[in-house]
């Protein structure tokens, strides 16, 4: 008992030194937090979601309080909600928040294309991609195990047909997705566009057509035909600028004018194709 | 005075801690990528390295051995090192805000990194007196930064350089370790010969 005590009461002492120490220093050298932090801290929906380009909420936060041309409209997932209180917590002007949604760059369901072969293996997005680019004969489009989904923090995404699909009702637009996918082909669009290219392959059109009847063939239709010039082909497959497809005279000209369909008129209301 | 040179020259070339004791491997795989972080890094080592030793060298001699208490050592070397750390933190959040800054997320790391613990026990090992163990901490110190800095100059190369794929990432920068703590495997034997 008494070997114990001999080596516990030092031990003990010392803590109670270091933490008094401590303690005493925290006190007497405090650096004093803007007094905001906390308010604007639970605004903000704590999410950690990222998309506002800062680490997580409380990096948000601090960016806020402590440089002061910090945009307000930065949290997509808040939007237009937070960023006015935001706005009223620092006494600057609140700017709309530009909502996203996450769109995905494929539908090539099984209607559309074909397996080349089986994969029996860990059913991951990223585990299918290393053996030989995913078991569909495109190797660009969407691989189908749902990695997207399964990090997705409001269950929008879900697989039909073993094409990912984004309920845009539910979508925050965080863009977690557009991280996890191992073939980079969900991107986050501007919410109040309805255009949008469902294809990703970037093969030649003769090869893109021989593996997915939906597969965009690069023919540079809808670049001749945007009459805001926003459609470019670059790769063999149709790239829209979303900074240049605003207002369109002639809305849904391209994807009228799509060789293969794979521009489509996406909406709000989920149904992600509705030609 | 020789003996203190000797001491100095040992811990940063021959017995280097990164390279051939093996200790704080960690941040030397972890901060080496960029040569700003690498650097700021082994100068907080080498600040927390000098605080430690004169802090746990009394603590050991004046408190624990007396008292037939040495088996404590770890344990109390642990608890001092990192409520230490903490003070530096406060201090210097409080004086020093830009240091602090620069510092970043580094300094509380130094908290549980072995080599400044390795230090502080070794200087106990070897029986050195309290100037031959500050000396001792800051050659291992200077040890740390020279490693780290050449490191980083190792993986600034291997970033520029054609790798087989699967030795991209941490493959490539174990094998260059390997390669790095070899070449200090040279010093071996230099200093004796030296002041012989």
């Amino acid at each position: 008992m008494e070997q114990i005590l001999t080596a516990v009461i030092p031990v003990l002492i010392i803590g109670i030194i270091c933490a008094a120490v401590l303690v005493i220093a925290s006190k007497l050298m405090a650096v004093k937090e803007d007094e905001r932090f906390p308010a604007i801290r639970e605004c903000l929906p704590g999410a950690n979601c990222g998309a506002c380009g800062f680490a997580g909420c409380d990096g948000y936060a601090k960016a806020l309080c402590e440089k002061p041309g910090t945009k307000t409209n930065l949290c997509v997932p808040g939007a237009d909600g937070v960023a006015k209180q935001l706005g009223e917590i620092l006494g600057v002007e609140c700017e709309d928040v530009v909502e996203q949604v996450a769109v995905v760059h494929c539908a090539g369901d099984c209607n559309k294309t074909q397996d080349k072969a089986d994969y029996i293996g860990i059913e991951t997005c990223a585990g299918a991609k290393l053996m030989f680019g995913g078991k569909g004969s495109c190797t660009y489009g969407c691989l189908g195990f749902g990695d997207c989904a399964s990090v997705c923090p409001q269950d929008a995404i879900c697989i039909e047909n073993r094409i990912a699909h984004v309920d845009t009702r539910k979508c925050i637009g965080c863009g977690l997705c557009t991280k996890k996918c191992p073939n980079h082909i969900i991107s986050l669009v501007p919410d109040v566009e309805r255009v949008v290219v469902t294809c990703s392959n970037k093969d030649k059109g003769a090869v893109t057509r021989k593996v997915c009847s939906n597969g965009c063939i690069g023919c540079k239709k809808c670049e001749k035909v945007c009459p805001l010039g926003a459609i470019k082909v670059e790769n063999n497959v149709a790239v829209i600028d979303y900074e240049k497809c605003t207002d369109c005279p002639d809305f849904g000209v391209c994807a009228k004018n799509c060789t293969t369909g794979c521009i489509i008129l996406s909406d709000l209301s989920g149904v992600h194709r509705m030609k | 005075m020789t003996k203190l040179i000797i001491i100095l020259l040992s811990a940063v070339f021959i017995n280097n801690y990164v390279l051939s004791r093996f200790l704080g491997i960690c941040p030397f795989l972890g901060v080496s990528k960029k040569l700003g972080s690498a650097a700021g890094m082994s100068l907080a080592v080498i600040f927390v390295m000098l605080m430690a030793t004169a802090v746990t060298w009394p603590i050991q001699m004046y408190l624990l051995n007396p008292n037939n208490l040495g088996y404590l050592q770890t344990i109390v070397f642990i608890l001092v090192i990192a409520a230490l750390v903490q003070l530096v933190e406060i201090i210097l959040k409080r004086y020093v805000p830009s240091l602090h800054k620069s510092l970043g997320v580094y300094l509380p790391l130094i908290t549980t990194n072995c080599a400044v613990l390795g230090v502080t026990i070794l200087n106990i090992d070897e029986g050195y007196t309290f100037v031959e163990a500050m000396i001792n901490s800051l050659g291992s110190g200077l040890g740390f930064f020279l490693a780290m800095v050449m490191f980083s100059g190792v993986r600034s190369t291997i970033e520029g350089s054609d790798i087989p794929k699967s030795f991209q990432g941490l493959p490539i920068t174990l094998i260059a370790a390997a390669i790095t703590s070899l070449s200090f495997l040279g010093f071996g034997g230099v200093i004796e010969n030296l002041f012989a």
